[in-house]
């Protein structure tokens, strides 16, 4: 590479396993479709509860991907990341040597982490008296749980990590992963994140909030009740996009850039000015104007406040340029995964650019004159996009903006 | 008794505030006294769990100010012990 080239970060490898696909290609399907993974919880008992809907992953059956001794070990998040991962790299079609297993990177997100395996255990001392809680209660619920076993199922020892920042987790791991793999620092990383939040503590918790829609996910309508909660992982692989295409591989895209900031405003009450801060750095960074970006996966969690917060950054970022925009919440679909938001929501923009379509924000029914933006309500697009974002914004005012760009190969 | 239930209500938004009760009437809004929404779901919750009712998220989401909150919470207190009027 000529010195002072910017190494560009290609998009080789995509797993997912979510509430509308538990492979890649289903999952792509499914956003094409417009298909809403939404239902009844079956995860927990939630009859007495002032919800029953979520987005959980349907027909799953962990002997089917682990041996039962690893299923003890692991929680059912980490087994979302591991499936992603596993899926992700096969699609990439690395071929390994020493070497660069030790110098690819892996970089998880997750929120709850393995509380799921807390929460059971807990039950048993608290409730029902027991004198001891299970051995693998601390490696089931570490939240580099997701990260530690990608490591050991596929014999990567370089660099891993966890970053835990609500629902912008896998954003930052997403954002982390580019960075070091543009500067050089890991030759290929895989990143992403993963969730599972469906067990009756963590979903009192939620309920105590006030902010899970009774119904459905309906982002940007005005008829919106709120988020509905979902579970999954994906993962990324990344690697600089000369390697990539030296070695005949599939790229789905580049990414770009990558945005940061915290609102320093309040813990669960968004604003206007942190998002707006993330997406410039993220234009910034990729040295991209804001005209050429001409699709936007929105946080869209189908809240008031979220919804109407984000339309009002956007449309402070990008001025007259808004109203040409595309912007969808995948939510939709795959509920709110949390610590895996952003890790689905960058696979669905990735699927997106490769399949040549815009994703829509399905369950739509009431324009809301807070949300002006095209929402793409409730039908997808076949439209090649160019450039897009990815937002997400957590609670505890942290944001992450990803940038997309497509690759033409020659 | 209704002023009971005011006088109740009233305590438990100054407490969970940590606002003096004498700012607190039944004809202040929440903007006035400075809460937010996340203020407002936890006096919901410290209400419930002095009255033992249980406030729907819809009818949460139309409160606006004091008086919506004592309204809302003697109704439900009514509904549980119809005869506390």
């Amino acid at each position: 590479m000529p010195h002072g080239e910017v190494t560009r970060v290609a998009v080789t490898g995509i797993g997912v396993i979510c509430a509308i696909g538990n492979t890649r290609e289903e999952f792509a399907r499914g956003l094409r479709e417009g298909r809403c993974g939404i239902g009844e919880i079956t995860l927990a008992d939630v009859s007495s509860m002032r919800f029953q809907r979520g987005a959980e992953v349907r027909g799953y059956d962990a002997a089917r991907h682990f041996e039962p001794k690893q299923i003890e070990m692991i929680d059912r998040f980490a087994q979302f990341a591991a499936i992603a991962a596993r899926e992700a790299v096969a699609d990439a079609g690395i071929a390994w040597t020493d070497e660069l297993r030790e110098n690819t990177a892996i970089i998880t997100g997750a929120c709850v982490g393995g509380k799921t395996s807390e929460d059971a255990q807990f039950w048993e001392v608290y409730r029902l008296q027991k004198s001891r809680v299970h051995p693998m209660t601390i490696p089931r619920t570490m939240a580099n749980a997701g990260a530690s076993f990608i490591s050991l199922d596929l014999g990567l020892p370089g660099p891993a990590w966890t970053v835990s920042t609500a629902c912008s987790s896998s954003n930052h791991a997403i954002a982390q992963a580019f960075r070091m793999v543009r500067a050089g620092d890991a030759e290929v990383a895989i990143a992403g994140g993963s969730e599972a939040t469906f067990s009756f503590g963590i979903l009192k918790a939620w309920e105590a909030m006030r902010v899970v829609s009774p119904d459905t996910c309906r982002p940007f309508s005005k008829d919106r009740t709120g988020m509905i909660l979902g579970e999954g992982g994906a993962m990324l692989v990344l690697e600089p996009l000369d390697r990539a295409l030296q070695r005949g591989a599939q790229v789905y895209c580049e990414i770009a850039g990558a945005g940061m900031s915290s609102d320093a405003h309040h813990i669960t009450q968004p604003s206007v000015g942190g998002p707006v801060r993330a997406m410039r750095m993220a234009l910034r960074d990729a040295q991209a104007t804001a005209e050429q970006v001409d699709y936007i996966n929105a946080h869209g969690t189908g809240t008031d406040a979220n919804d109407t917060t984000e339309t009002a950054a956007i449309r402070e970022v990008f001025g007259v340029h808004a109203d040409r925009l595309q912007v969808s919440s995948t939510k939709s679909m795959h509920g709110h995964t949390l610590g895996a938001a952003g890790a689905i929501e960058a696979a669905a923009t990735s699927l997106a650019f490769r399949n040549g379509f815009v994703p829509a924000t399905v369950n739509y029914r009431e324009p809301d004159p807070r949300c002006d933006l095209d929402v793409v309500p409730n039908t997808a697009r076949d439209r090649q996009i160019e450039c897009a974002l990815s937002n997400s914004f957590a609670f505890g005012g942290l944001n992450a903006v990803v940038l997309f760009r497509r690759v033409r190969v020659q | 008794m209704a002023e009971n239930v005011t006088e109740e209500v009233l305590d438990v938004i100054a407490e969970t505030q940590r606002i003096p009760r004498e700012k607190v009437t039944a004809d202040a809004r929440f903007e006035e006294l400075g809460m937010d929404s996340m203020d407002a779901v936890n006096i919901l919750f410290a209400l419930e769990d002095k009255f033992d009712i249980t406030i729907p998220d819809e009818q949460a989401k139309k409160i606006r100010s004091i008086r919506d909150v004592v309204d809302g919470v003697q109704a439900l207190v009514n509904v549980k012990c119809p005869t506390a009027k």
